[in-house]
């Protein structure tokens, strides 16, 4: 029978994969985003096992809203990418440093 | 009665505020009128109170007036202690000051800061009535520090002057040696005995009398001893003891009647008002008691030296005052508490007399206080010359005048001490008795006897002072001349005191003298001719006479023979010399020191930069961390997220 | 022998490889694909778990919408590849120890404590139930204001956008009804006075007086 520690644990899998994939693919933006993408996969799959088996709608709620934040997040995120093709011609995360002290 | 012990503390406040704040409104008459006013009710007030409390007897006033503030069971009030001895006081005080407020108006008439003057001592008559009447350790510091700072503020009262002002400084700064000794005595009462009323402390004594205390590892000091000699310290310092005496004599900068009021009636009296009145404290330390004794010895005795070669009217007066307040200290040492008020009093009458003579006869020329460019006044000021005379005879004490009555009751008093210095002591006085008529008199021939020696033109303009001058005068000198015939067997040898002062029977030398004549006037007065300071007197009366009259010729000679001796007279035993070399070079040493070491470099360099570097440093550290590349932060997450699952973990 | 072991471990390989080959490719298209490929099988997996609204809506809104988004994106821009993965096989170490750590800490905490025996498996919903509207009616009721916060969210997206990616560009020509609407008629047509000489020839030049 699957138990909710099946789904946990494969969220864990999920969110550990997108840390992995943060951590190599560190130069180019648009993974880097897509692996946010991925971890928030993992909440979302968290919560809604959690709602399913709690019984309780309101974990399904969160995950409605979280979709709609990481859509919005998605949708400026990608437009920020845009501007910022234009006026540097490059999305490497490594020549990106003027927050540098 | 509460009410009018508080106007008669507060009234001359009143006077100096309106004075002080609304001197221009009021204009020069208007200040007199009220700081006048104002003083006349407390001296009105002060008959009140010595004839109810003295006269009737009634029974000792102690209350409190207004609390001030109560922090961890420890009361700070406002409060009155009035029996006999402050009542005393009260007399002495507001009489005296009476007088010179009277004196005053003549004397400052033409001073651009009259109403400043006015106000000025008419604050410090408040000042001292509250010394004076305090029934606890506070309101007495408070006294003390406001009778201090109104001296300070008149001495350099002709603030255009810059002797004025060094003079006014250099008093402020000793004083505060000697506060600072009083202060450091007050809080070694305050955490002995716990209480800042005298009535707690004085209670408390008995049970302190072994009580040690360790300032220094492995040393042991009597407490009573400690705190009596801290106090004691204090009132070398008000009352210009050797060696804390060096501000009085400056002090003559100030203005006359200040001279008269503050450094010679009644301020510098504080000490000996103080000291009587922690009689229950001091009676339990007979080192302190010793300690007084000598300190009062030397200044009796080498104070009066140096009156002897100075040649400023004042200064004379001035070495004068230091020597009487010595031979009251040394009343205080052989525990003749009452015979040391009884001097106070005498003295403060016949003390302010000779001042305000002084004062009247450098109106008279013209400002002029050198004594070498006077003489022959006696003709052209007659009020002034008789009231000085007898002023003078009282100081030197001639009988029947009060100086005599009293000087010769400490004499007998130290005579018949056995404290430890008392020999010495009595040598000094004695000594002193001679030396006291030497100088009155040479000040009364240089001044009034003798050719005129003054240029034509002011002994031109020579003449009697007008009536407010005369009349305080005349008034001063009726107490100097009876004032010790009259409180002969009440003050000192009676119990006119009651329990105000506390002597032990060991230490009574007094009661000794007492059965000697009784405590009667004219017994006295017969059994003290038969001793040797009354011919001591005539003695120095002699020599004074030879030297300045008949021999005029013979100082100067003298002078020659003994320079040495005088140039060590002339410089004050170069005390001045030692505490500018010892005290003002020693401590811009030590500023220097410390601005160089202290504030250059651990303050400035290691505190205040040093932080602003090493916060410089950090920061250039902690920058590198803030690299601004995206995946450093992201790491930085991971890594905490990391360490808080792990902490999940091991829980 | 129940079905949803079985379509549970299939999806969950299914997911994980997904996602393995999305942070590994070099290609972003193909790990665009990936990450839609991992959204399906989620959308697998949270059917099983008898949230069918949410699963529509992964479907739907972000595969049918935010991954075409990032399609789009990855397509539009020409991105030199290169660069972007240097590092790549250096940071594969440190990154898959830090993984590892991570799973092997989640697994200590999950497994032993949110298993069947703490949490049994809840009782299947009848056939009529919809979770659809379930979600509707708590999300217009309790959760009406933060419904109402996430569409300003969205619409504030929406605009940030817009604002981020528009720009002018200076020789291209549009056209801007406030002017137009502006315009008068002064500004636009001019009266010429002219004599009319309907004697003369009438064939004549008019056009030579304006």
């Amino acid at each position: 029978m699957i138990s909710l520690s099946h789904f946990l644990v494969l969220g864990g899998i999920l969110f550990c994969l997108s840390v992995a994939g943060i951590f190599l693919n560190r130069k180019n933006v648009i993974i880097l985003l897509m692996s946010i993408e991925l971890m928030l996969l993992a909440v979302n799959m968290n919560f809604v096992a959690f709602a399913h088996f709690h019984g309780d709608t309101a974990g399904q709620i969160f995950v409605f809203f979280i979709l709609t934040v990481a859509a919005a997040e998605a949708a400026i995120g990608l437009a920020i990418l845009i501007t910022l093709f234009r006026n540097r011609r490059t999305i490497n995360v490594g020549e990106l440093d003027n927050l540098s002290g | 009665m509460d009410k009018v012990y508080l106007i008669l503390a507060l009234s001359p406040l009143v006077g100096a505020i309106i004075a002080g704040l609304f001197g221009k409104k009021i204009g020069r008459s208007g200040a007199h009128w009220v700081t006048n006013i104002g003083v006349a009710i407390s001296f009105v007030l002060s008959l009140v109170v010595f004839n109810h409390i003295v006269l009737n007897d009634a029974p000792t006033y102690n209350a409190t007036v207004y609390q001030w503030l109560l922090s961890d069971g420890i009361n700070f009030e406002v409060g009155f202690l009035v029996d006999e001895l402050t009542a005393t006081m009260l007399i002495v005080v507001t009489f005296v000051s009476l007088m010179v407020h009277i004196y005053t108006i003549g004397y400052m008439r033409d001073d651009p800061g009259y109403q400043r003057f006015f106000s000025y001592i008419s604050l410090f008559t408040f000042s001292m009535l509250m010394l004076v009447m305090a029934n606890n350790f506070m309101q007495l510091f408070f006294g003390w520090e406001a009778v201090g700072l109104v001296s300070y503020l008149l001495i350099g009262f002709w603030y255009k002057k810059p002797t004025a002002i060094y003079a006014n400084l250099k008093a402020f700064l000793v004083n505060r040696v000697g506060d600072f000794g009083f202060l450091l005595g007050i809080a070694a009462i305050l955490m002995y005995f716990g209480s800042l009323d005298y009535a707690q402390v004085f209670a408390g004594a008995e049970g302190h009398a072994n009580t040690t205390i360790e300032i220094f590892p492995g040393v042991e000091w009597s407490l009573m001893t400690v705190v009596c000699i801290l106090l004691f310290i204090g009132a070398m310092g008000k009352s210009a003891q050797v060696p804390l005496h060096v501000w009085l004599p400056d002090s003559m900068e100030g203005p006359t009647p200040i001279s008269a009021l503050i450094h010679a009636a009644t301020m510098v009296t504080a000490g000996i008002f103080m000291v009587s009145r922690m009689s229950p404290l001091f009676e339990w330390s007979e080192t302190a008691l010793s300690v007084v004794l000598v300190i009062g010895a030397i200044t009796a005795l080498f104070m009066a030296f140096l009156g002897l070669i100075q040649n400023d009217i004042k200064r004379v007066v001035a070495y004068s005052t230091l020597s009487q307040l010595g031979y009251m200290t040394v009343a205080l040492g052989v525990s003749a508490y009452s015979a040391a008020m009884f001097h106070l009093m005498t003295h403060a009458f016949f003390k302010a007399l000779l001042f305000l003579a002084a004062g009247s006869v450098i109106m008279a020329m013209h400002h002029e206080q050198d004594m070498r460019k006077m003489g022959g006044l006696r003709k052209h000021m007659p009020i002034t010359y008789w009231t000085a005379l007898m002023g003078s005879l009282a100081l030197m004490g001639i009988p029947p005048f009060s100086g005599f009555f009293s000087k010769d009751t400490i004499i007998e008093a130290v005579g018949a001490s056995t404290i430890a210095g008392s020999g010495f002591a009595y040598f000094a006085v004695v000594v002193g008795v001679f030396i006291t008529a030497l100088y009155s008199m040479r000040l009364l021939f240089l001044t009034f006897h003798g050719k005129p020696r003054m240029d034509e033109h002011t002994l031109s303009h020579v003449k009697e002072s007008p009536k407010v001058v005369t009349i305080p005068l005349i008034l001063l000198a009726i107490p100097s001349v009876f004032a010790g015939w009259l409180a002969l067997k009440g003050m000192p040898f009676g119990d006119y005191f009651g329990d105000s002062i506390v002597i032990f029977d060991q230490h009574n030398g007094l009661a000794i003298a007492k059965e000697m004549h009784q405590g009667d006037p004219w017994h006295f007065l017969t059994h003290s001719i038969m001793t040797l300071p009354f011919w001591l007197v005539i003695a120095g009366i002699a020599t004074a006479w030879v030297l300045y009259v008949a021999k005029p010729e013979w100082p100067g000679r003298i002078k020659d023979r003994l320079s040495i001796v005088h140039r060590i007279l002339d410089n004050a035993y170069g005390i001045d010399r030692l505490y500018y070399v010892v005290f003002v070079k020693g401590s811009q040493l030590l500023g220097k020191g410390f601005s160089s070491v202290g504030d250059a470099k651990l303050i400035d360099g290691i505190m205040v930069n040093g932080m602003a570097n090493s916060i410089g440093r950090f920061a250039g550290v902690a920058r590198r961390m803030q690299t601004g590349f995206l995946y450093h932060y992201a790491f930085a997450m991971i890594i905490g997220l990391l360490v808080l699952v792990g902490w999940f973990v091991l829980k | 022998m129940a079905i949803e072991p079985v379509l549970f471990y299939f999806f969950a390989i299914v997911l994980v490889a997904a996602s393995a080959a999305v942070i590994t490719v070099p290609n972003s298209v193909h790990a665009v694909l990936f990450l839609v490929l991992a959204f399906f099988t989620s959308a697998g997996l949270w059917l099983l778990l008898e949230a069918e609204f949410l699963a529509i809506t992964l479907v739907l809104v972000y595969v049918g919408a935010v991954m075409v988004l990032f399609l789009f994106v990855v397509m539009m821009l020409d991105i030199n590849v290169e660069p972007t993965r240097e590092g790549f096989i250096k940071n594969l170490p440190i990154g898959i120890i830090v993984a590892l750590i991570m799973m092997v800490e989640i697994v200590l905490v999950v497994w032993p404590n949110f298993g069947l025996q703490s949490y049994g498996a809840p009782v299947p919903h009848a056939a009529n139930y919809s979770n659809t509207k379930e979600l509707g009616y708590v999300l217009y009721t309790v959760y009406l204001y933060a419904f109402e916060l996430a569409a300003a969210i969205l619409l504030l997206a929406i605009v940030a956008a817009i604002m981020l990616t528009l720009r002018r560009r200076p020789n291209s020509k549009y056209q801007d009804p406030g002017q137009q609407v502006l315009a008068r008629k002064a500004d636009r047509l001019r009266i010429v006075k002219m004599e009319s000489s309907p004697r003369s020839a009438p064939g004549s030049n008019p056009g030579e007086e304006s």
